[in-house]
């Protein structure tokens, strides 16, 4: 669980210096505003991933100001961090309760980058869908209790499932407000 | 572009109703004994584009082949016969005909098809035996609920061993468990006869039931297939 967090922090700040060079703490500020409402960032988590991040080669320092400290440096994401950010937005989460955090950051970066963030959404959609067939499928051929089991399954991927068309729906809305005018 | 061996195939449809646009370049394609779900919000052009496959709707552009025959050529009788003797229709209320028994409906199609009373009864009742609702066979629509009605439409709907299935929001009307039933037994039936099924449906649980998923938004598909 840690990890998922870590990657997906990692990615979101990656996603967030595609739009072009930032301090650690202007990254920060970015990440808080559009997604950290309920959890904002601690500066070691920043840095310790803009590290991470820097020795994987997925951005580049692009300037130091003067006065030292790691949080002087300007960080500029690289071609293998552009890629990096694609491959993170194009593959779909895998289908479990409550993930909507992630999809919605997803969809924010997506349109923050002018990607497709209603592809971003149709491909989790088929994955989701793909995860329903097999729960129908196993219910079809299963006892009272594995019905039960898949039963609740189905029950929340098809609440994600609203959620999604819902975004897909109101993707245009979203846009104007994330989007600097 | 027509996928290999697919039974029934669209390109380029577009459909009008005045100035509004319910079909805007959709495609579609489905093979021999395939259930694929049609799905999409309200007014997105779901029920035209089964309409328009289905032969009753003409596009006002784009191809329709079914079985290597163009359907857009063909007339209004040619095309009447190929509904009545190649597909087989599920709607979301059952459409029985409230003055005859279940049995009489299941066996009308093969009726007015030229059968003998006693044959189609005979072939009639082993299709609402295989969707549990024979014992309903004497009584009148408005005498069964409504999980056992959209069966008995089910049995009729696939008298005639349709080679495709159209079936537009089959569940609509019933709660989840009788909705899952119909479910099970349309796709456990269509399967065994090798029938094509286009399930136009906005519950994703019922689409879950199929192969695979045709999105329509704005009167455009989208294969979600190819997405996975």
């Amino acid at each position: 669980m840690c990890i998922v967090l870590r990657m997906s922090i990692g990615h979101t700040l990656l996603g967030l210096l595609e739009s072009g060079p930032r301090h650690g703490y202007d990254l920060k500020r970015a990440f808080d505003e559009k997604f950290g409402h309920d959890k904002p960032l601690h500066y070691g988590q920043v840095y310790s991933t803009m590290s991470r991040l820097l020795k994987n080669g997925l951005v580049e320092v692009d300037g130091v100001e003067a006065g030292g400290g790691p949080e002087r440096k300007r960080y500029a994401i690289t071609e293998a961090g552009i890629t990096d950010v694609q491959r993170w937005l194009a593959t779909p989460e895998k289908p479990e309760p409550y993930l909507q955090s992630t999809l919605y950051t997803k969809v924010v970066l997506a349109l923050l980058t002018h990607r497709d963030a209603a592809d971003i959404l149709d491909t989790q959609r088929a994955e989701h869908l793909r995860l329903m067939r097999i729960l129908t499928d196993r219910k079809r051929k299963g006892d009272l209790a594995d019905q039960l089991i898949c039963d609740h399954a189905l029950f929340h991927l098809e609440a994600d499932l609203r959620w999604l068309e819902l975004t897909s729906a109101r993707l245009g809305k979203l846009a104007k407000e994330v989007l600097p005018s | 572009m027509t996928p290999a061996g697919s039974l029934l195939t669209a390109d380029g449809l577009r459909k009008a109703y005045g100035p509004t646009t319910a079909l805007d370049g959709a495609a579609f394609s489905i093979h021999p004994g395939e259930v694929v779900a049609v799905m999409g919000p309200s007014g997105s052009g779901k029920s035209t584009l089964l309409h328009c496959l289905a032969g009753i709707v003409r596009p006002d552009a784009g191809e329709i082949t079914y079985n290597g025959r163009s359907l857009t050529g063909m007339s209004d009788a040619a095309l009447s016969a190929l509904r009545r003797s190649e597909f087989g229709f599920v709607f979301q209320f059952g459409q029985l005909v409230p003055e005859l028994t279940c049995l009489e409906n299941v066996a009308l199609p093969l009726r007015l098809n030229g059968a003998k009373r006693k044959d189609a009864e005979r072939t009639a009742l082993s299709w609402m035996e295989r969707l549990e609702v024979d014992d309903v066979r004497d009584k009148r629509p408005g005498q069964a609920s409504g999980g056992q009605g959209q069966r008995v439409a089910v049995a009729r709907s696939l008298v005639t061993n349709p080679r495709v299935l159209f079936a537009d929001e089959p569940t609509g009307a019933l709660d989840s468990l009788n909705g899952e039933r119909v479910m099970e037994l349309l796709t456990d039936a269509a399967r065994s006869t090798h029938a094509a099924v286009v399930l136009v449906t906005h519950e994703t649980r019922v689409a879950a039931y199929s192969d695979r998923e045709v999105v329509v938004r704005d009167g455009k598909s989208r294969d979600m297939e190819r997405l996975v």
